[in-house]
């Protein structure tokens, strides 16, 4: 018989905080992690961002960690390090990591790259971890965690998908416990990119928002301990909950805009609820993926309104609070997700004012606690139209 | 089971379209490039003016490798890239510098993200399926392949696209050599195979895959080929030909001595076709798959008759890969 997948663990750093109670205690207050760009210098440092505000020598410090890495690094060991380590775990499991990332070791690269443009004696070391999955070897190294290594990149759906596959490796005994989420950090690589496009906002993003105008980007990491039964009962662990459903579909509309009608995010969140056996009105809660972009959001919240109809569970956008933190974003909000079932809470959507014409349903406002919240929905779409959704249940 | 119903290559070898590997074309230079076909009966000509190399060689090999299973849309997408579009990220950065982050064209930003190629097939096939890309430096097309067969073993998916991606450029070449690895001819290809749970129309079978990671001894990594081949129950005298991705001898002989056979395989140090890179032992699948369905191998005696094929890369001594192929 296969193997449920449980969560036991959970670590994650944002700009809301770099434990998971910090992280919490921000969300009660409605305390979002967005403002002025300190990380590097740049021409667009007006735009907001949410940056995790610790120094690259206070995280290697912090770490206890020797010799220098890229930021996404130290991020990702950040955040997995919490993880493993909120579990105890006595025998000699078979441990892999999946982590989804979309920067790498950009942001060491791109320092290396104006050298190297400039003609100058470029200094290559910095360009020694700059593939994703170099990032995850180091990680992987950290935490003794070699069994298994996969690194995702589909953009911004990445760590859901590393979580699908990590469940899925469980499930069918090529693994014991897996650590599953991802990790990206602040680029000018991706800053720039984005602001090509047009859809970084001024502002503080207003994700749902009938006058919303982008997004903000932001970094950081999450992680979860996964485990099979056998593990959970071994080692008397406690499931925090389960992986009962996912689905991952491409858009096929457009290597960055979303399809008008959502399809691929509507076959998505259908074949996440498919397989976790679930009816969408057992659906307590949805993380929406919420950029605050005009595209992503209309085509989004058509695509939930068609599966769900007139009964839209709560939901909400918490790049509100983080920014979108891309590869890492489904990592981060699958540990939000996991404490919205754990501590019985939603998270508000922060700016929102008025609700877009295309549905008759608005994002929640006002942390709420105290609920049965039994079924989560996480959402996480990206560019070259990837979709995925996964159902996390109590 | 996992057949293999389709399969493509672009490389630096003549191994697109009619008479594949006829004549064997070496390196000239630090970086072997592909030989790319006319793209024009697989690609939109408006297209393909937008496509980097890894995008368009992707695209086209995709395309066959599907034609060659007569299937339309597969069932899930999965690609592995080491570095991703390279060409197209190096490109941004240089003008991100250079106009000093003002007035950037989107375009190579939009095609930098690893998943574009597979992406892309998905958006020109309308293929609303599970779409995968992983980026694991030596194991990135391992990693597709793995997840590619949990598909079929998940009844998930029927048919599974996959392919191993990469591209050379001068920057690449020279962070490779900086770092040492400076004996290798650096390569790039796109491979493509069509995975399917039937037969159907099967130019081979895979038997089976193992990956280790680091290895402190080389004896991990005999144990792990034991392993494989008594989960295939095959012996190792059974091999027809080992496809190895390193030419020194220490290697060659760590793997084959160990396993105390009367008899070693002939092997083949296939990195001489298509260089080094990340993804290489996609193109040592196909070749394999080519010795196996026509019986040919370059500039080799040619084994009566190939059934079993043994593929070992040890990708600069720290991903090690094994994947074993046979006829159906």
């Amino acid at each position: 018989m296969e193997s449920r997948v449980h969560v036991v663990g959970l670590g994650v750093i944002s700009a809301i905080g770099k434990t998971v109670d910090e992280t919490l205690t921000s969300f009660e207050n409605h305390r979002h992690g967005l403002g002025p760009l300190s990380l590097f210098d740049s021409v667009h440092r007006q735009l907001p961002v949410g940056e995790v505000k610790i120094s690259n020598t206070q995280l290697a410090n912090e770490l206890a960690i020797k010799g220098s890495f890229n930021r996404t690094t130290l991020l990702g060991i950040y955040a997995a390090r919490h993880a493993l380590n909120s579990v105890k775990l006595s025998l000699p499991w078979r441990r892999g990591i999946l982590s989804g990332t979309t920067v790498g070791g950009m942001d060491r690269s791109e320092k290396f790259f104006s050298q190297y443009v400039a003609g100058a004696d470029a200094d290559f070391s910095l360009v020694k971890d700059h593939e994703c999955g170099s990032v995850t070897e180091r990680i992987a190294e950290d935490l003794g965690a070699t069994d298994h290594i996969s690194t995702i990149n589909t953009a911004c759906s990445s760590s859901v998908n590393s979580i699908i596959y990590a469940s899925r490796l469980i499930k069918q005994g090529y693994l014991d416990v897996a650590i599953a989420g991802g990790v990206d950090s602040l680029t000018k690589f991706t800053l720039n990119g984005f602001n090509s496009l047009m859809i970084l906002d001024k502002e503080l993003c207003k994700p749902f928002d009938a006058d919303r105008n982008g997004l903000n980007l932001g970094e950081g990491a999450g992680f979860l301990v996964l485990v099979s039964d056998q593990v959970l009962r071994d080692e008397a662990l406690n499931s925090l909950c389960t992986i009962s459903g996912y689905g991952n579909t491409n858009d096929a509309f457009h290597q960055t805009a979303s399809s008008e009608d959502g399809r691929g995010s509507f076959l998505a969140m259908e074949s996440a609820l498919r397989s976790s056996r679930l009816k969408p009105s057992q659906i307590d809660y949805i993380n929406l993926h919420g950029t605050g972009t005009k595209n992503n959001d209309s085509s989004e919240g058509v695509a939930v309104q068609r599966l769900f109809g007139d009964i839209v569970p709560l939901a909400s956008s918490t790049k509100s609070f983080t920014g979108h933190t891309l590869g890492a974003s489904g990592g981060i909000e699958a540990v939000f997700s996991v404490m919205s079932l754990v501590h019985g809470c939603v998270f508000p959507n922060l700016r929102f004012q008025s609700k877009m014409a295309e549905v008759n349903f608005s994002p929640i406002r006002e942390f709420k606690n105290a609920l049965n919240v039994r079924h989560v929905m996480s959402n996480s779409f990206g560019f070259g139209g990837n979709c995925s959704s996964i159902i996390f249940s109590r | 089971m996992t057949y293999i119903n389709g399969i493509a290559s672009i490389s630096p070898q003549h191994s697109f379209g009619n008479n594949p590997l006829d004549g064997i074309v070496s390196s000239l230079s630090r970086k072997f490039e592909c030989i790319e076909p006319d793209y024009s009966p697989w690609i939109d000509p408006r297209a393909i003016r937008r496509m980097s190399k890894i995008i368009r060689t992707g695209v086209a090999a995709a395309a066959l490798a599907l034609k060659e299973a007569g299937i339309e849309k597969p069932d899930a997408i999965v690609t592995g890239t080491g570095l991703g579009c390279i060409t197209d990220t190096t490109q941004f950065l240089t003008r991100l510098i250079q106009n000093k982050e003002e007035a950037l064209n989107p375009t190579p930003f939009i095609q930098s993200t690893h998943n574009t190629v597979a992406s892309q097939i998905a958006l020109l096939l309308q293929c609303f399926g599970y779409n995968q890309t992983y980026s694991q430096r030596g194991f990135s097309f391992e990693n597709a392949l793995h997840d590619a067969m949990m598909l079929l073993e998940e009844k998930s998916a029927q048919n599974v696209l996959i392919g191993g991606i990469d591209e050379v450029t001068d920057v690449t070449v020279k962070i490779f050599d900086r770092f040492g690895f400076s004996k290798a001819v650096h390569g790039e290809g796109a491979a493509f195979f069509v995975l399917s749970d039937a037969p159907m129309n099967a130019w081979a079978e895979i038997a089976g895959m193992r990956t280790i990671y680091k290895p402190k001894e080389s004896t991990q990594v005999t144990s792990q080929l034991k392993d494989l081949l008594e989960a295939a129950e095959t012996r190792m005298e059974d091999i027809d030909l080992i496809l190895l991705g390193s030419d020194d001898d220490q290697t060659r002989n760590s793997i084959i001595n160990k396993m105390n056979v009367p008899f070693s395989p002939p092997t083949y140090s296939f990195k001489e076709l298509c260089g080094e890179y990340s993804t290489a032992s996609s193109f040592a699948l196909w070749l394999g798959v080519m010795a196996i369905k026509k019986g040919f191998f370059p500039n080799r005696p040619q084994p009566e008759q190939v059934k079993k094929v043994l593929i070992y890369n040890p990708y600069f001594n720290q991903h090690h890969s094994l994947i074993l192929l046979k006829a159906c």
